[in-house]
């Protein structure tokens, strides 16, 4: 720590910091458009000028460190001021050079309100310019369908390069001339791949780099803005949905340091489009072969009657991917007391058991600790496609360490993970004799905190049981679990593809005793009723009569004999437990569509006519049953660690490993929900995703 | 500056050479691993020396040499102004420098010539498809202004008569004489001397190296650089730049320029036995 005096007031600050980072602990404020915390520093904007005493001219207080100060005459500690008139002429003149070329176009800017410069030029902008020449203007470029480009607003900061190039680990942008004429684009213009080039929209101080979907939407300021959890994948990304009336009009991401940093990914934050349409908004009934809209008593009488007229043995329930822990709560107790112990969430089939512990489905090592890792070995898992925020982690932490954390993988393909790794292999035939023959097995065993990342692609697979023992052995052997270096640390992940699957597993909606999983409830004549809760990704044989309560109209609805409308993520509050097991609450923006309501609220109004009232009337009282069965749901944002003997559990179950190469459950980034099949945004980029596959297969 | 883009119509496809990828591949292994990337310069200008313009393909290959992303090659081929990126006149390339010295001492009349003589618009090639001409900063030749460079000679002291000679002799074919296109020896003094012509008396002690170099001068083999007789002397001076084509030019290291300061060093290496057997 070092002494530093900020505007009069002495703080003690680390080193390493920029004088704009010690600055801002002093409670100042400095401009700045090219500086992020998160990116490498470029130091090209100049808005951040401060006065350091003794320095002959003002300094960018981003690109100098608090270390390369000098101390006074007689050892007194720098002294930086930020509020001189030295500093305000200073910034001032960078912001009349930075307005020399940037459009007066803010009426009609997308930007408009939440706009850097806007904001900055409010206090450090003059009222004229002394500038006679014509504005440059620059064309716009095409970088893709989500990022719209006008590129004369440009102010050349470099951020967007800088995320592509360093976050995304995809180095498309980049800055082609110089000086005046230095502009933005890609290589010949074509589109950006990377799952997570929205992010540019945020980093974009002005409004260079816009929101392609919600051009000329809205006004930031007519917006309400909902805090709330992304359902896309398992990270359950901190969002802000931003609605106006009732629909939503975009998603940005919110900073969580422990879950997201500040990215999301293109599928959470583009997909608010498909909340709106394929919306199921009333109930239906299947007559004569066709859905008809219905009244909800007719729908519930519907069930009711077949539920009566059908044993308990006969009766399933299968809870999707988007589903929260509450409505599954709900359907699990009233599933209990039809009698009946045929449910599972697991709707891909992974052999994961909760019967094993908590820390046998959980990402123990947790999202945030993933930096602390120094060997990881990826299994049976694309987190590229699957997870593409938690991916960026991984790049993060091997770009940090200068490439010397090694990465394996253990899959049937190689795909590009934005970082490289070494492909060990492509079954679980690989994991066996991976210690002893490789040097990455050497690696992983003289890891102090080795990383097994285990992917649904290796468990939702017949042998899933048995590649489960065989990572947890492996963890064992490599001293991945609880090592001598650090107690705490355990470093057997598993990382689930659907947001709803640890929530599921942690209330125990798998079968219960004599109960069936999602194959044998699907066999042909298994069944009279499956009750889907949004499971969207199976497919219903030809026999039994289907409930499918969910929010859109995809894959389920159209096998549904009754269609109970729900809410999507969105339009209710519902609890979400993360792949790390962080409790995290969505919360209502809007209201759902039409005749659709709460889902727990359609299960509480269904529970009546079958006879088994459930004993809660309002979401509190549901709450309160449900931390009062599972305590740890209640403490949210907060991780309740498993016992990590539930890896010697997972090691001692025994199976037959098959011979079949891994494969990433998620083939399609775009459209692996219903939500996201309801997208035509998504629709779009998952085109282009599958153009540049067969373009490449070609080659 | 314009704006620098990549030429609309583009070649098919680009190779190095058999010689130019051994140097290429030479030119790579001078970096550490991990490092190749800063080859890419080196790289570019070859492919340029090759092509005559940087073509994208060629921004490929080079990429693909260095394991870059294609931008980031762009981006390099962009940014530095003597990497061509449309095609370039077959027979020459001129470069005027535009900058002060030079605009007060006539450029401006070459660009008249350049526009009337090759094109009208800079990095236009001539209707022949021989010459293009463009506006450069300065080229550090101020003191022999105006000049112009074509590919890697310079030509100076400029009129528009003398400037048209040398590009009717790009022209014709032939390789004119670079250097100055007046009676003078690089950036030497014209016509007779002016300074130093005599040795100063008071400065013998102090300086004198200096003084007797320049007195010396008149009784040694080393006559002024405008006599009739350093004329001779460098007319027979072999010529190394008359080979046909650039090729030779464009080596570094075999270009005119180089062959000047030798001459120069020589001379110093003479000045101080000189003064010996003076003294």
């Amino acid at each position: 720590m070092t002494k530093i005096i900020v505007d009069d007031t002495e703080i003690e600050v680390s080193p390493e910091l920029t004088i704009l980072q010690a600055c801002e602990e002093a409670g100042a404020e400095i401009p700045r458009f090219c500086f992020h915390e998160r990116l490498s520093i470029a130091g090209n904007c100049r808005m951040c000028l401060v006065e350091v005493k003794g320095a002959p001219k003002p300094v960018a207080s981003c690109a100098m460190n608090v270390r390369d100060l000098r101390p006074g005459p007689e050892g007194q500690p720098p002294v930086v001021f930020t509020r001189t008139p030295l500093v305000k002429k200073a910034r001032e003149g960078v912001m009349e050079f930075l307005l020399i070329n940037h459009p007066l176009d803010c009426p009609i800017c997308d930007q408009g309100g939440e706009c850097d410069l806007q904001d900055q030029a409010m206090a450090y902008g003059v009222d004229s310019s002394r500038f006679h020449e014509n504005k440059r203007a620059v064309e716009d470029k095409y970088i893709g369908p989500l990022v719209k480009t006008i590129m004369t607003r440009c102010i050349h900061c470099t951020r967007c390069i800088r995320f592509a190039t360093e976050v995304a680990g995809v180095p498309e942008l980049g800055a082609i001339g110089r000086g005046e004429d230095m502009e933005i684009t890609t290589y010949l213009e074509s589109a950006m791949t990377s799952e997570l080039q929205g992010n540019v929209i945020d980093l974009c101080p002005v409004g260079a780099l816009t929101s392609a979907p919600y051009a000329f939407q809205a006004r930031p300021w007519e917006l309400n803005k909902t805090e709330s959890i992304d359902v896309m994948d398992a990270l359950c990304a901190n969002i802000r949905v931003d609605s106006r009336d009732t629909e939503v009009m975009r998603i940005l991401p919110r900073t969580h340091e422990e879950v997201n940093e500040e990215w999301i990914s293109d599928k959470s934050r583009f997909v608010w489009d498909g909340i709106r349409s394929q919306r199921l908004d009333r109930p239906y009934l299947r007559e004569n072969g066709r859905l008809r809209p219905a009244s909800w008593p007719e729908a519930f009488a519907a069930i009711a009657e077949r539920v009566k007229a059908s044993g308990p043995e006969r009766i399933g329930a299968i809870a999707g991917d988007l589903a929260g822990v509450e409505e599954m709560f709900a359907l699990k107790d009233l599933m209990g007391r039809l009698g009946t112990g045929h449910i599972d969430c697991r709707q891909d089939g992974a052999r994961l058991d909760p019967a094993l512990g908590r820390a046998s489905y959980l990402f123990n090592a947790t999202v945030a600790g993933i930096e602390d890792a120094d060997a990881i070995l990826i299994v049976g898992s694309n987190p590229r496609l699957e997870c593409p925020v938690l991916n960026a982690r991984i790049r993060k932490t091997w770009l940090a360490s200068g490439g010397a954390v090694p990465v394996g993988l253990v899959l049937g393909d190689q795909p590009d993970l934005t970082y490289p790794y070494q492909h060990l292999g492509a079954g679980p035939d690989s994991l066996a004799g991976l210690t002893g023959s490789k040097d990455f097995g050497k690696a992983l065993k003289q890891a102090a905190r080795p990383l097994i990342v285990v992917g649904q692609g290796a468990l939702a697979r017949e042998d899933g049981a048995a590649v489960m023992a065989e990572a947890a052995r492996l963890a064992r052997e490599v001293g991945a679990v609880a090592p001598k270096a650090d107690p705490d640390w355990n470093g057997l992940s598993i990382l689930h593809t659907a947001a709803a699957r640890v929530g599921g597993l942690d209330i125990g909606f798998v079968p219960g005793t004599g109960g069936r999983d999602v194959a044998a409830m699907l066999a042909p004549g298994a069944l009279d009723i499956v009750y889907l809760l949004g499971a969207d990704e199976i497919t219903v044989p030809e026999g039994p009569f289907v409930i499918y309560q969910g929010s859109h109209g995809d894959r389920g609805a159209h096998r549904a004999d009754v269609i109970l409308p729900g809410a999507a993520f969105t339009e209710k509050s519902a609890t979400f437990v993360n792949t790390e097991g962080r409790v995290q609450v969505t919360r209502r923006s809007v209201f759902p569509p039409g005749d659709a309501r709460e889902d727990w609220a359609i299960l509480r109004a269904l529970s009546d006519p079958l006879g088994h009232k459930l004993p809660y009337d309002s979401l509190a009282a549901l709450r309160a049953a449900l931390y009062e069965a599972h305590p740890h749901l209640a403490a949210l944002d907060g991780i309740a660690p498993g016992e990590a003997t539930a890896a010697d559990a997972a090691a001692e179950r025994r199976g037959k490993l098959a011979k079949l190469a891994f494969k990433s459950t998620i083939e399609d980034f775009y459209l692996s929900n219903a939500v996201a099949r309801a997208s035509t945004v998504m629709a779009q980029l998952s085109a282009m995703a599958l153009e540049r596959q067969t373009l490449e297969a070609a080659e | 500056m314009a704006v620098r883009r990549l030429h609309t119509e583009q070649p098919e496809g680009f190779a190095f050479s058999k010689a130019n990828l051994a140097w290429a591949k030479k030119e790579i292994g001078k970096y550490p691993k991990g490092r190749q990337a800063s080859a890419v310069i080196s790289l570019l200008w070859r492919a340029q020396e090759q092509e005559g313009w940087v073509t994208e393909p060629a921004i490929r290959v080079v990429a693909d040499m260095l394991d870059m992303p294609y931008i980031r090659v762009l981006e390099v081929a962009t940014f530095y102004t003597m990497f061509h990126l449309a095609p370039v006149g077959r027979k020459a390339h001129v470069q005027v420098c535009g900058t002060t010295p030079c605009m007060l001492r006539g450029a401006e009349d070459l660009v008249a010539v350049c526009k009337r003589r090759i094109a009208e618009q800079p990095h236009e090639v001539s209707a022949d498809g021989d010459f293009s001409w463009e506006e450069v900063e300065c080229l550090g030749a101020c003191v022999n202004a105006p000049m112009v460079q074509i590919f890697s000679d310079t030509y100076e002291d400029l009129t528009p008569k003398t400037f048209e000679a040398v590009l009717d002799a790009f022209a014709s074919g032939d390789q004119p004489q670079p250097g100055p296109q007046v009676e003078r020896m690089s950036s030497a003094p014209e016509g007779e001397w002016t300074t130093l012509v005599e040795l100063p008396q008071k400065a013998q002690d102090s300086k004198p190296r200096k003084a007797q170099a320049a007195s010396d001068k008149d009784e040694t083999e080393h006559p002024p650089p405008d006599s009739p007789k350093a004329r001779k002397q460098r007319k027979a001076r072999p010529k190394e730049n008359d080979k046909p084509e650039s090729e030779a030019a464009r080596t570094p290291g075999k270009a005119q320029g180089a062959t000047k300061p030798a001459k120069r060093k020589a001379k110093a290496a003479d000045t101080p036995k000189n003064g010996k057997k003076g003294t």
